[in-house]
């Protein structure tokens, strides 16, 4: 089984997000970035098909030369080869046009990619990517099995979750829950020594046009101060829930 | 041209969501000097939804089509909103309309925004507000393309009434078997619980627990609130609690219209997926916890006997107020 996960280089998630260039640019000074975080879920299951199944895992992802220590990082958990489509990832149908060139050059039978990176929030990729290239489809997938071309998938939905038989070439969105939180792999020494061997290609990205375009950021407006207010008397929470706030 | 909305039914009946996203579809078309026709699948009656600014349903009645499946829904709102010439197509943030909304795109040529969360700031170019940085930030986001896509954000624009009456029209979409590549065998839900995405209110609990045999009382709390039970990511990482219930940047995000924290201390992560929450109220015995800083309302001390003292003022509130 061809596997190929496609990664998102994301700000870690404990970063201040900050604007630059009257804010119409993510500032990244000072921003460490991370392999985004559903997506990592996904490539450790994919380490779990490499290991158990055989499977081959190439990752890949849509950036310019700065997202390349991200992929060196998933080289380091494992994956085989990484790929970067050079090109700057304007909007998440760009991207999907990129990875669906991608996925079609490489013949892959599994792409996993996350339900949504946690920058842009777009949450579209995944859909698009398996619609321009034909192949079935599950989102917020929290449970993944292959066995031979037959895949059963099973996604979180609101208020409880869906089982689904399905079969290769598959396309899922994935999130937490494809693996646990504490099967999550940080690369060992060993790993980050390989990881520099491995092949990571550069290729130019296809003629693609974005949607849309992020012409302006906002910060939310400040907080005002919190109301406290004394355990010994709740009346009061439950009358300013009522007759300030109006929730209840 | 029209704008076309797709409205969720469960059980054959209108999920609220399905009269927020027309009550948005309205204001879209009052911008654009049009009309709103509705999509539904299966609707017992469609009668509601004038009442929230539906002109027109296309009400399809389809054996194939009684359950949710992303690709076949897909196709079936892409056929209506080719009928109805609509430029502006609306969907909602539910699980079903996130999953269907990156294949309905490539469907129909149309630029997709995401976690929209107010009308068009401009009709020409067609520009939405919506959050970015799992809600750390807004993005005024520019639509390119011909046909647009817009998921509007849950709980973000609210129900506006309108009048009028909306024309049932029987719509029949073509059904292709290739539809059908990813088949539903099971379905796991608690039919009986509120769900953090439906819910008004969430009562949301953390470590300050010390463990999973403490959430009794958080369950009455939801209870009396008519609440859906959330927690923070350590308690779903160590068991103690479902992985559907971890809200926060990772987990779920909750929108609702009053958040209820306890004993969590309020990491940035966490705090970024219940930021879109409109009143937050935070219990906790640390003073310093970060969380205070986000919320409105808050009290210090203990949970283990707060909690079950706010149960008490609440049922004697709903008592003098039922």
């Amino acid at each position: 089984m061809k596997i190929l996960v496609c990664i998102s280089h994301v700000p870690d998630t404990t970063s201040k997000i900050n604007f630059t260039d009257g804010d119409t640019k993510f500032d990244t000074n000072g921003v460490q970035f991370v392999i985004n975080p559903n997506d990592e879920f996904g490539l450790t299951r994919a380490m779990w098909f490499k290991e158990k199944q055989g499977a081959s895992v190439d990752v890949v992802n849509v950036g310019g030369a700065e997202t390349e220590p991200t992929l060196r990082k998933a080289l380091a958990i494992g994956a085989d080869t990484a790929i970067r489509v050079n090109a700057e990832a304007t909007d998440g149908a760009f991207v999907a046009k990129q990875l669906a060139k991608v996925a079609q050059d490489g013949g892959y039978d599994l792409i996993i990619a996350g339900r949504e990176s946690i920058d842009y929030n777009g949450g579209m990729v995944p859909g698009m990517l398996a619609e321009l290239i034909g192949a079935n489809f599950v989102n917020t997938c929290i449970g993944l099995e292959v066995d031979g071309s037959n895949a059963t998938a099973t996604r979180e939905i609101d208020g409880g979750k869906e089982t689904s038989t399905t079969s290769l070439p598959l396309v899922v969105g994935g999130q937490k829950g494809l693996v646990e939180e504490s099967d999550l792999r940080i690369p060992n020494m060993r790993g980050i020594m390989m990881a520099r061997k491995k092949p990571l290609n550069v290729v130019e990205a296809t003629d693609a046009s974005a949607d849309s375009s992020a012409t302006k950021f906002e910060k939310p407006a400040p907080k005002g101060a919190v109301k406290l207010v004394d355990a010994g008397n709740l009346d009061e929470l439950v009358n300013l829930l009522h007759t300030e706030a109006k929730v209840i | 041209m029209s704008v076309l909305v797709y409205t969720e039914t469960e059980n054959g009946v209108f999920k609220k969501a399905a009269f927020e996203v027309a009550s948005y579809a309205k204001a879209v078309a009052n911008t654009l000097g049009t009309t709103v026709t509705a999509v539904a699948f299966n609707a017992n009656s469609t009668g509601d939804l004038a009442a929230y600014g539906a002109d027109k349903v296309l009400n399809i009645k389809n054996d194939q089509l009684s359950d949710f499946n992303a690709k076949a829904y897909a196709n079936a709102i892409k056929q209506a909103a080719q009928k109805e010439d609509a430029k502006v197509v609306i969907i909602s943030s539910s699980a079903d309309s996130k999953f269907l909304a990156g294949l309905l795109a490539i469907g129909l040529n149309a630029g997709y925004a995401s976690n929209v969360v107010s009308a068009p700031e401009s009709a020409s170019p067609f520009t939405v507000k919506r959050t970015a940085f799992t809600n750390k930030a807004f993005s005024f986001t520019e639509i390119n393309t011909d046909v647009k896509l817009i998921g509007l954000s849950k709980n973000a624009f609210g129900l506006v009434e309108a009048s009028g009456a909306a024309a049932e029209e029987a719509f029949e979409p073509s059904v292709a078997d290739s539809d059908f590549g990813v088949k539903t065998t099971s379905v796991d839900k608690a039919t009986d619980k509120v769900t953090i995405a439906d819910a008004e209110v969430v009562v949301s609990a953390g470590r300050g627990m010390k463990g999973p045999e403490n959430w009794g009382m958080i369950e009455e709390l939801a209870d009396v609130l008519g609440a859906a039970t959330a927690c923070s990511k350590p308690v779903s990482d160590m068991g103690w609690r479902p992985h559907g219930e971890h809200v926060g940047q990772t987990g779920k995000p909750v929108a609702s219209n009053l958040y209820i924290a306890i004993g969590i201390s309020g990491a940035i992560q966490h705090l970024a997926g219940i930021n879109s929450s409109k009143v937050k109220v935070v219990i906790n015995n640390d003073a310093e916890a970060p969380f205070f800083k986000a919320a409105d309302y808050g009290v210090v001390g203990d949970a283990f006997e707060i909690v079950p003292s706010l149960i008490e003022k609440l049922k004697q509130f709903k008592a003098q107020n039922a």
